[in-house]
């Protein structure tokens, strides 16, 4: 019983870290031009974020596995990051194809996002972030879900505050990306108090 | 060092190949939809395809040229078509497109609808008889300084079938990174010259075809079209025309008015056609020829430009001016016009002053 749960807390634990202490969005400032572009209403954002959780997860499942298994034992540790960026483009392709194919609603909700993806760095810096960490493959997979996870909470709230302030008069100069980049600053700030509560 | 320089080499081009062999395959297995059923106003024409790709170019490779100018981007749309059945729901690329009531005829961009299974559409009866045709550029003549006549003789199919007023489509090819687009041109040609086409092509600035027609095409050139298309044509009746076009938009009514001559059609005309000066003007000579041998016809071209001191004697001012100028009354009239779309709502806005009923102005704007 003690063993078991042993194994798990370090998951959970870190899952949430990487969701909430080392936000990817709004501590590390990551997949930022994504955000911007696709936050102005919740439903988007939360379609966007979907994608993101489900696609972090997986890369980072992957990309452990191609960096461990293939590019280690070959001492080609110093091409990961080329490496990481067509696994994931071609991931997510794939992915696309599959759900165009097998679910056309879940195509039309999630499906038109996965593009956009291709080129996040969001999805990259996950990747490249897990090896920093003395990881397995499972807390890997906690890892990728909870960045990509963190990303969607950041994005949804980002989206509805962005829904309410369309209702504000704004300064002309400060509509769209200048008032969301001032909010999204403020979000981060928040979250900074959150660093530091978990240390994995 | 050389040998781990090879095997970094190595490795990228073994990850780039399979990744994209991966992708091929998953292409040719995952998105291969079978065999669809088409089915074009309710069963007059059943098309048996391969799912996979976009209604547009699903129709077009079956001989059914729905008109697009951006070539399936989803920009321009002109491919909409009704979509009764199949279509599956409307994606965010056409959410700008569609009015509410195009949403409540099922109305789609062709361009944006994949064929997943079997469909059931509506288009034009007309579009039927749009082909696509292969031809060869007979002469290339400068009307003025920024016009052009594009002369094309059609080798595949041999001839083409339309009506004085409609316009085909001509395919600019790929040149300095600019993709090959279609854009839409009256055919300026009578349609007894059932071999050639004629068009009058206004250069644009920037304009992708048009810089391809102005600086890239040549004689003897092959170019593919395809048409006819288009509802802007002579009606029925035997009412007196006015005909108001400016620059390029000379192309239509030129057609018309050849094929009335030929036809034998002695409807009363009177023809303003309005340009900036005097180097603006084409095919004034065949004009007024025209107007000496034709009792029921008369040309009236007017300058908006023209310096005072010039040794013009014609018509001077803004089209709609010459035309109220000419005409009291409108209310007998019918008017065809072609031209830009600012010319062209000031003529309206003008006749209906003069008592012309809407639905008796015939128009083809383009932008």
């Amino acid at each position: 019983m003690e063993t078991e749960l042993a194994g798990l807390l370090p998951v959970v634990l870190i899952f949430a870290s990487a969701a909430f202490t080392d936000n990817i969005l709004l501590a590390r400032f990551l997949g930022m031009c994504s955000c911007l572009g696709v936050s102005r209403k919740v439903d988007t954002s939360i379609g966007l974020g979907v994608a993101v959780i489900f696609v972090t997860a997986s890369t980072a499942g992957i990309n452990y596995l191609v960096y461990h298994y293939l590019l280690a034992p070959l001492g080609l540790e110093y091409l990961r990051l080329i490496t990481f960026i067509v696994v994931i483009a071609a991931f997510v392709q794939l992915v696309e194809m599959v759900v165009e194919r097998f679910s056309p609603t879940l195509y039309n909700a999630l499906g038109i996002f996965l593009p956009l993806i291709t080129v996040n760095c969001a999805i990259l810096g996950i990747s490249l972030f897990m090896l920093n960490k003395p990881y397995n493959f499972v807390q890997t997979l906690a890892f990728g879900a909870g960045g990509g996870f963190g990303w969607f909470v950041a994005i949804g709230m980002i989206g509805a505050i962005r829904e309410k302030i369309n209702e504000a008069s704004l300064p002309k100069g400060l509509e769209g990306p200048g008032i969301t980049l001032i909010i999204i600053g403020i979000m981060a700030l928040a979250f900074v108090g959150f660093s530091g509560m978990v240390k994995i | 060092m050389i040998s781990s320089i090879a095997l970094a080499v190595l490795f990228l081009c073994a990850t780039g190949l399979i990744l994209a062999l991966l992708l091929i395959l998953a292409e040719k297995n995952i998105l291969n939809y079978g065999p669809c059923t088409i089915s074009i106003n309710k069963g007059e024409r059943e098309l048996n395809v391969q799912g996979g790709s976009s209604l547009l170019s699903t129709l077009a490779e079956n001989g059914i040229y729905v008109p697009s100018a951006c070539g399936g981007r989803g920009s321009c749309a002109y491919c909409k078509v009704a979509v009764l059945e199949g279509g599956g729901v409307i994606g965010p690329v056409e959410e700008p497109y569609l009015s509410p009531e195009e949403r409540t005829s099922h109305t789609r961009l062709s361009c944006q609808v994949k064929v997943r299974n079997d469909l059931k559409i509506e288009i034009p009866a007309e579009l039927f008889s749009v082909k696509r045709y292969a031809g060869t550029v007979r002469h290339k003549r400068p009307l003025t300084h920024d016009i052009v006549e594009l002369r094309i003789e059609l080798s595949d199919p041999p001839a083409i079938d339309f009506t004085a007023g409609q316009y085909v489509q001509l395919e600019s090819e790929e040149y300095k990174g600019n993709d090959s687009v279609m854009r839409a041109y009256s055919v300026s040609s009578v349609p007894s010259d059932t071999g050639h086409v004629e068009l009058i092509i206004r250069r644009v600035p920037d304009g992708i075809c048009t810089t391809w027609v102005f600086d890239y095409l040549d004689n003897n050139q092959q170019v593919y079209l395809s048409g006819p298309y288009g509802e802007f044509q002579l009606s029925g009746t035997q009412a007196p025309n006015i005909f108001i076009a400016g620059g390029s938009g000379m192309a239509p009514l030129w057609s018309m008015l050849r094929d009335m001559k030929e036809k034998g059609i002695a409807r009363e005309t009177t023809y303003f056609f309005g340009a900036l000066t005097q180097k603006d003007l084409f095919y004034v000579d065949e004009l007024t020829a025209l107007s000496r041998e034709l009792s029921w016809f008369s040309f009236v071209p007017a300058l908006s430009n023209e310096p005072k001191d010039s040794d013009w004697n014609g018509e001077r001012g803004l089209i709609t001016d010459v035309v109220a100028r000419h005409f009291e009354d409108c209310s007998k009239h019918e008017a065809y016009l072609c031209g830009s779309p600012g010319m062209i709502d000031a003529c309206i806005k003008v006749l209906g002053g003069r008592g012309m009923p809407e639905d008796k102005i015939f128009y083809d704007k383009f932008a």
